[in-house]
């Protein structure tokens, strides 16, 4: 294999690879906006996985086949957006420390997910997944081409989506709230703005989100099932957040960089380079702390409340 | 409120975090298709059947409280130490390395000296995150997730490669694991027939250390006080960052104890699936035992029954033993939502309030501080400050506040 393959391989895996990461990135942008930390992303992105996974195991050889997987992607959204709603109600109505309450809602997701999944599907079994649908014309470009426009429609969903969250956060009304509600929440509160409805709408975006990444991991990437398919992919959406400066574009270049890294491990393995195996694996995770620990001084745009309950009737 | 009001009052709340977490367990027992009462009988009655059941709870709970004593120093300090299990399978390997490289030591200076390079292994991991922390402001709890895979994929590296006993090779099985441990190293089993070991003194004893370090040293004093209020730590000359790093040090070097008791005590090897998941249940039982050594002694033997009876179900219930996961999951948030409710003066205001509302009687006086204790913000001398004697004299303004303006 020559040097200009290996790098062509190394960019048509890592743009699909980068979605999922993508996807939950975005979602907790909004939460993290609006003043709220949620590390149960993990948990949510289990759940989704695993609902998007059931509709096409079950439906496979009914006349329902043709929409499972949409069912199942609505299933995740759905439930995703439910669990953020959860997340909500422990850390706003009742102002839970939102780190262990993140840690106690990633238990919970991951472990009904493998809960059920031993239960009624039991081994590791395949689906059909979702094909891909290459962009006529612009598909057939050579070496951007299979890059870009040969994928499955939730990877261009994915890429379309961070212009929208851009709009939404930057250019709406809603963002603004959102954004108010995470920076100064008292003053937003003066003004009249609801700020824990805010938090909870946002949360359940971030949920749905959460979700719709577990959905495509199941469905689009492993096209499979298994408990420990998340791998962490949901903390290093939280550690992109800050890399990404909470903010979308941010947030794609941080998805990309790590794609790409795992992306790096998976050529070298095929292409047969001595690496031990383990030490690949790890590539990834010790990116995420070097990261964290490089942007540090980027703490300073984020928002100000992030991670503080808000109780209106504290004193100042 | 009187005194058996407020004792009424925060048992219904722990009554009614139990109830949520029972009741989002049952809804996953449901979904199963499993019998809740039945399942929910077999998790917390089945082990205690026999001799056997009872120390295996034991022997589970002795990782639990280790675990959970350095999660609570962590905790305390205003540090959330996740990583547990990383800091546990590196405890692991330092002290079985230690104990197979030192084969002919004798038992009293072997167990000591396996245990010590236990706690080191756990310490170093424990102490990175802390560093990363002190120094460069990395949130501590993705710092231990990350840190967490990254041990994981270490030690299978290490029992895979370096480590791996040459046996396996010989006999092609290839399974991961180290030779076993000399003898020397070994702990000693207490009742014949059944795995529980020494180590339940080590935890014990440790346990009565975690108490005296916090609550009677000025160094326990000062990792508190950190841990509470940082600002104000910092305004008493507390070095803060200091103290994180010692407490995440000394809470990997918790973990990493009880992983090198575990291997002393019942697997006399390092092989795969030693930690089990002991890293996350130590955080559910740190919280569930008050974050203080006499709430977690007997909350580890609570979830090492909860473990163990979740393996049971497996069995007697056809219910997978993931499950344990759920309800732990379902415990923490229980837990800190309760948490908020607990001995809080306004919320228990509120409700006598309303009681003396629906039993036609006058209302109680409101506590100072509340929005009830403020009709009109204009209203001088304010009854907010009346604990503040010279805000009172000098008349000062207030913020007009939503509530206040009804």
């Amino acid at each position: 294999m020559n040097a200009g393959s290996f790098i062509l391989n190394i960019l048509i895996l890592g743009v699909p690879f980068s979605v999922a990461l993508l996807l939950a990135g975005l979602g907790e942008t909004i939460n993290q906006r609006s003043g709220v930390f949620n590390l149960g992303c993990e948990g949510i992105m289990a759940m989704g996985a695993f609902l998007a996974f059931l509709p096409p195991y079950f439906l496979a050889k009914t006349p329902l086949a043709p929409s499972a997987n949409l069912i199942g992607i609505l299933l995740a959204v759905a439930a995703g957006a439910l669990l953020g709603l959860l997340f909500a109600l422990v850390v706003v109505t009742f102002r839970a420390p939102q780190g262990i309450a993140g840690i106690g809602l990633q238990m919970l997701g991951w472990g009904t997910a493998g809960t059920l999944f031993r239960r009624y599907v039991g081994g590791v079994t395949g689906v059909t997944g979702i094909p891909s649908l290459p962009i006529p014309g612009l598909s057939r470009i050579p070496i951007l081409g299979p890059i870009l426009f040969n994928h499955n429609p939730l990877v261009y969903l994915a890429f379309l989506l961070v212009p929208v969250f851009w709009y939404i956060l930057f250019k709406t009304p809603w963002g603004l709230k959102v954004r108010a509600v995470g920076t100064y929440p008292r003053a937003a509160d003066s003004l009249g703005i609801p700020v824990a409805r805010v938090r909870y709408q946002a949360l359940a975006l971030g949920g749905a989100m959460a979700g719709l990444a577990g959905a495509y991991l199941s469905l689009a990437q492993a096209k499979m099932f298994a408990d420990d398919l998340i791998a962490g992919r949901g903390f290093i959406a939280v550690a992109l957040v800050y890399f990404g400066r909470w903010n979308p574009v941010g947030i794609m270049g941080g998805a990309l960089l790590f794609s790409l890294a795992q992306s790096l491990q998976l050529s070298i393995q095929v292409a047969g380079i001595d690496f031990p195996y383990e030490f690949a694996v790890m590539l990834p995770y010790a990116l995420v702390i070097v990261v964290l620990a490089l942007v540090r001084k980027a703490r300073m745009v984020g928002p100000a409340e992030l991670g503080k309950p808000f109780d209106r009737e504290q004193r100042v | 409120m009187n005194k058996t009001m407020k004792a009424v009052y925060n048992a219904a709340v722990v009554l009614a975090a139990t109830l949520a977490a029972m009741g989002i367990g049952a809804l996953v027992f449901a979904a199963v298709g499993a019998d809740v009462v039945k399942a929910y009988g077999v998790i917390l009655t089945e082990p205690l059947k026999d001799l056997i059941g009872i120390t295996e709870i034991a022997v589970r709970a002795v990782p639990l409280t280790l675990i959970a004593l350095g999660i609570a120093i962590a905790f305390r300090s205003g540090t959330l130490n996740i990583g547990a299990e990383g800091q546990m399978l590196m405890g692991i390997l330092a002290s079985s390395a230690a104990a197979i490289a030192l084969p002919d030591l004798p038992k009293p200076l072997l167990i000591p000296l396996a245990v010590l390079a236990g706690a080191a292994g756990g310490a170093v991991w424990g102490a990175a995150a802390g560093i990363l922390k002190a120094r460069l402001g990395v949130n501590e709890i993705l710092s231990t997730v990350m840190l967490n895979y990254i041990a994981a994929q270490f030690y299978t590296f290490l029992l895979r490669g370096p480590m791996m006993d040459p046996e396996e090779l010989v006999t092609g099985s290839g399974t991961p694991q180290s030779v076993r441990i000399p003898r020397a190293a070994w702990l000693d089993r207490l009742l014949p027939g059944t795995r529980l070991h020494a180590g339940v003194y080590i935890a014990l004893v440790l346990a009565v250390v975690v108490f005296i370090l916090l609550w009677r040293t000025s160094a326990g004093f000062r990792m508190r006080a950190a841990g509470a209020e940082a600002k104000a730590a910092r305004y008493a000359g507390i070095r803060v960052e200091r103290y994180v790093v010692a407490a995440m040090l000394l809470s990997g070097a918790f973990a990493g104890i009880a992983g090198a008791v575990e291997i002393l005590g019942v697997h006399r090897r390092a092989i795969e699936g030693v930690s089990g998941g002991y890293g996350f249940t130590g955080i559910v039982v740190s919280l569930f035992g008050g974050l203080h050594p006499a709430g977690i002694l007997p909350a580890s033997l609570f979830f090492g029954l909860l473990l163990l009876g979740a393996d049971m179900t497996q069995r007697l219930a056809d219910v997978p033993a993931n499950m344990v996961l759920v309800l732990q999951g379902a415990i923490i948030l229980a837990i800190v939502s309760a948490r908020q409710f607990m001995n809080n003066p306004y919320v228990q205001d509120r409700l006598a309030r309303r009681l003396a509302r629906i039993r036609g009687r006058p209302a109680p006086n409101p506590i100072p501080g509340s929005p009830e204790a403020c009709p009109d913000p204009s209203d001088s001398p304010d009854p907010c400050l009346a604990d503040e004697p010279a805000a009172l004299a000098g008349g000062g303004s207030r913020d007009v506040r939503p509530e206040d303006q009804r």
